[in-house]
């Protein structure tokens, strides 16, 4: 789509060196690896603790830890997962490397309010992994009120802490809107932009949207803990109901901010490795915007048996329905992108297939628990937690991993083990569903989520699902090792190895610190293979 | 093992699978019409989900196997069809509609609280359930319900929001503070059915378990009018008051649990948080059910919630009484 740039020796990784010159780096590139670094670190701490559950799981009463240790740790993966490992994954890590390269740019709008935010992440995940080990914290990651106020006091930091790491999402956001609106290389209209900026422009709108209200939320927690307003607390003539109002306003957009990215990198990795034109851009263009805007109308249905009116359940039930159907729109053109396609299997491709299955699954639950009538008997049981984690783990952690291969040769300038690379994916997704499937029977049988300690009934399917876990930390802890052979050892990387057509793969590998040596000129869309 | 044979095994697996999730029978036996009418629901949602689950991995497989790469075949350039689009966008719109509309008329039936019901009140609060009925007859962790007879709760909590569930009867309801929520249900064969806390409540969150016995309405009749402690002495009453309200957080044992263990307890000095000692004694006790917080174990949260008015005088001397036989 462009003509190819000249290769130069200097690379955005030996341009300058040293632990300084990365930390203050303004390279939105670089940035990106420090959040790659921070992601990764965060991923495998909060893997750890999933695996500490699925031991304690393993047997009915007390396996390894006792009922608070348990609730502990339960608050830790939940914590770290979602604030630290979901949200910021795809958009601040492979969004920040590969944005300015997908729209020719030479880096962010605002590169210093990008590094910024970095600090952001890092300050706000120190101020909660401080209270969430010094004082035990086990409130879950929903912090529901009035258990969050009654509870250990160091839920305040917590609190203040996932308050912290959404400035970092609300700065992202902003510069990701105004570098897509003003940075396009001269050539790429709206029309022209990689389906993953779309879902990146549909997201940052969703982060500088949502995120504030869970701000202030969180801080009309601190102040109610600290100054003893009565918001939510009844004791003090609160309402406990309008925190779950107040956090889900936030929190079912920012499930969005979590999977609308995967998406996008999932329409890069179909389109090039079926070495076809994406079928119906603009229907998946315009699907993650709509996508982006029902979802501010859809957080009544995690409420469905909470209290709120018979009326607002029916509303939120239909509403949510209406999500369905730009996701359906997706998946199908996703499936019809392969239809004559000339279709290679590298490990990213793989990772997309995956995702395709895990995610159609996640989908179809995600419509029997938006069912009102069914839900009363599914909400808060493993069938919800089966669900979120098909599409969570299923969805956004099978694209981060699709991602991470796709463009590492970008990325290091290097190639990864192939052969070890297929071995994650198989071991990730067959265990993964190992892990997971059980669940949706666990939670058909009535198992509550969030339960220490289970009824003997339970036992046989726990046992598989804990089996299961440990194959995909297996496949994970592999995927750390092919990515460092890949990062020492690996093979030189061409400048386009899989012969995909978006920008990044016109200039070196790795590319030089202002991405291209000429300003690339576009004059076509992002997937002409004719 | 011959090709056939492996294609046979993984058909069969394949059936059983889609027959399982299609057929619901993962579910509790149903304990009421409603649940019934969520079972034939969710049958339907999980049917469609199965039909359309193929029809993707299906397609996304005989696609990925016919197109993969071969040598000089090159890729067809196909922008988009609108009618295609179309279809795969309006039809399964029209699916989830029915999926809308089918869990409404559910849904009606499980939140429409029956006119005339018996009334009993349920008291929520970590980590036990209690129920109190017009007759003033009061149980805890086991509740007595006529069949036959639409029944509805109202219930509070005492501390934290907690969720009442009953997986046999598909229902459940937040139990809220500060204010009143219900639920209503009809049994229709007597028996036993498992009561869960399914909002996250803390550390005994999932030792707060109840049982609702169904029975006959004369043997309930004459089960209301019982006095449950009739012909037991004090430290029978203490025993069975304790196995209902006590054993979440209390061992009988000297293990300790979410609180510390009460054998051996009585008589003997007990180290508070601050430094201070007390000797256990009978109004130790008494203070230490009623107002928890007034003095705190050294080691151990503050994490009691008080049971002052919730236990009768009878009760609560039993419970002191069986803690003293703990030797």
């Amino acid at each position: 789509m462009a003509t190819a740039q000249v290769v130069s020796e200097k690379n955005y990784l030996n341009e300058s060196k040293g632990l300084w010159s990365w930390l203050t780096t303004l390279d939105h590139k670089r940035i990106g690896l420090l959040y790659m670094v921070a992601v990764l670190t965060f991923f495998l701490l909060g893997g750890l603790f999933a695996m500490l559950l699925r031991v304690e799981l393993f047997a009915p009463g007390k396996t390894i830890m006792d009922a608070s240790q348990y609730n502990q740790v339960m608050t830790l993966h939940g914590t770290i997962m979602v604030f630290m490992v979901i949200i910021p994954g795809i958009p601040a890590f492979l969004g920040n490397f590969i944005l300015p390269l997908h729209i020719g740019a030479k880096d962010v709008a605002f590169p210093r309010i990008n590094l910024l935010s970095w600090y952001c992440l890092i300050t706000g995940a120190s101020i909660a992994f401080f209270s969430l080990f010094k004082n035990g914290v086990d409130t879950g990651w929903t912090f529901y009120t009035p258990y969050s106020i009654q509870t250990s006091n160091g839920t305040t930091f917590v609190v203040l802490g996932a308050f912290v790491m959404g400035f970092s999402s609300i700065l992202t956001g902003l510069n990701f809107i105004v570098t897509i609106h003003t940075l396009r290389a001269p050539g790429m209209s709206f029309w022209r932009l990689p389906l993953f900026v779309w879902a990146l422009y549909s997201t940052a709108v969703i982060q500088v949207l949502a995120t504030p209200i869970l701000a202030i939320t969180l801080l009309l927690i601190a102040a109610e803990r600290l100054l003893g307003i009565g918001i939510f607390d009844p004791k003090l003539g609160g309402d406990p109901v309008l925190f779950e109002h107040f956090f889900w306003f936030y929190s079912h957009p920012a499930v969005y901010i979590m999977i609308l990215p995967a998406m996008g990198v999932v329409s890069e990795l179909i389109t090039a490795f079926s070495h076809k034109t994406i079928f119906g851009y603009k229907a998946i263009a315009m699907s993650s915007i709509g996508i982006a805007a029902v979802s501010f109308f859809v957080w009544g249905h995690h409420l469905f048996v909470a209290g709120q009116s018979e009326v607002a359940g029916i509303v939120f039930s239909f509403i949510t329905m209406l999500v369905g159907v730009p996701t359906a729109i997706k998946t199908f053109n996703w499936i019809a992108t392969l239809y004559k396609g000339s279709i290679q299997f590298q490990s990213p491709m793989l990772f997309a297939l995956g995702f395709l299955f895990l995610f159609t699954i996640g989908g179809v639950t995600g419509i029997i628990l938006a069912t009102i009538g069914v839900d009363v008997h599914f909400h808060d049981t493993y069938f919800v937690v089966a669900h979120f984690h098909y599409v969570m783990v299923g969805g956004t952690l099978m694209a981060i991993m699709g991602g991470i291969y796709y463009w590492f040769p970008k990325i290091f300038g290097r190639m990864y083990n192939e052969f070890w690379a297929r071995v994650t994916f198989v071991l990730i997704f067959v265990g993964f569903n190992v892990t997971f499937y059980p669940q949706f029977v666990l939670g058909s049988m009535g198992m509550p989520r969030r339960y220490y300690d289970y009824l003997p009934e339970y036992t046989s399917l726990n046992r598989i699902s804990s089996v299961g876990a440990w194959t995909i930390g297996t496949g994970f802890l592999i995927a750390l090792f092919v990515i460092i052979h890949g990062l020492l050892k690996g093979k030189k990387a061409e400048m386009n190895p899989w012969g995909a057509k978006t920008l990044e793969w016109t200039t070196s590998s790795p590319p030089p610190h202002e991405n291209f040596i000429n300003e690339p000129i576009v004059t076509a869309g992002p997937y002409e293979y004719r | 093992m011959s090709l056939a044979t492996v294609i046979a095994s993984i058909n069969t697996l394949f059936i059983s699978v889609v027959s399982h999730a299609a057929g619901g029978s993962f579910m509790p036996p149903q304990g009421t019409k409603v649940a019934e009418k969520v079972d034939s629901l969710y049958r339907f949602l999980a049917g469609a989900s199965v039909i359309s689950c193929i029809l993707v991995f299906a397609s996304m497989c005989i696609f990925a196997y016919q197109y993969r790469r071969r040598p000089g075949v090159k890729s067809a350039y196909i922008s988009h069809n609108t009618l295609a689009e179309f279809l795969w966008s309006f039809i399964p719109f029209c699916i989830f509609m029915v999926a809308f509309a089918w869990g409404w008329y559910v849904y009606h039936d499980l939140r429409t609280m029956p006119k005339n019901a018996f009334e009993v009140h349920v008291h929520g609060q970590k980590w036990n359930w209690t129920f109190e009925y017009k007759s003033g007859r009061k149980s805890a962790g086991e509740l007595y319900v006529p069949v036959n007879t639409p029944v509805r709760m109202i219930m509070d909590s005492a501390d934290v929001i907690h969720s009442f569930y009953i997986p046999a009867f598909r229902t459940k309801q937040d139990v809220v503070p500060g204010r009143y929520s219900n639920i209503w249900f009809d049994i229709e064969k007597p028996g036993n059915y498992q009561v869960f806390c399914a909002e996250y409540c803390g550390q005994g969150h999932s030792a707060m378990l109840a049982k609702i016995h169904a029975l006959p309405k004369d043997k309930f009749d004459e089960w209301l009018q019982n006095d449950p402690y009739k012909g037991l002495t004090p430290v029978q009453v203490g025993e069975a008051v304790f196995k209902a309200r006590c054993t979440a957080c209390h061992n009988a044992t000297a293990e300790k649990k979410v609180g510390p263990g009460l054998q051996g307890v009585f008589g003997h000095q007990v180290d508070l948080e601050g430094g201070d000692k007390v000797t256990a004694d009978e109004n130790y006790i008494r203070e230490s059910i009623l107002y928890p917080a007034a003095k705190i174990v050294k080691g151990f949260p503050n994490a009691m919630t008080p049971f002052l008015g919730q236990l009768g005088e009878q009760e609560l001397s039993g419970v002191i009484e069986y803690i003293k036989s703990l030797q």
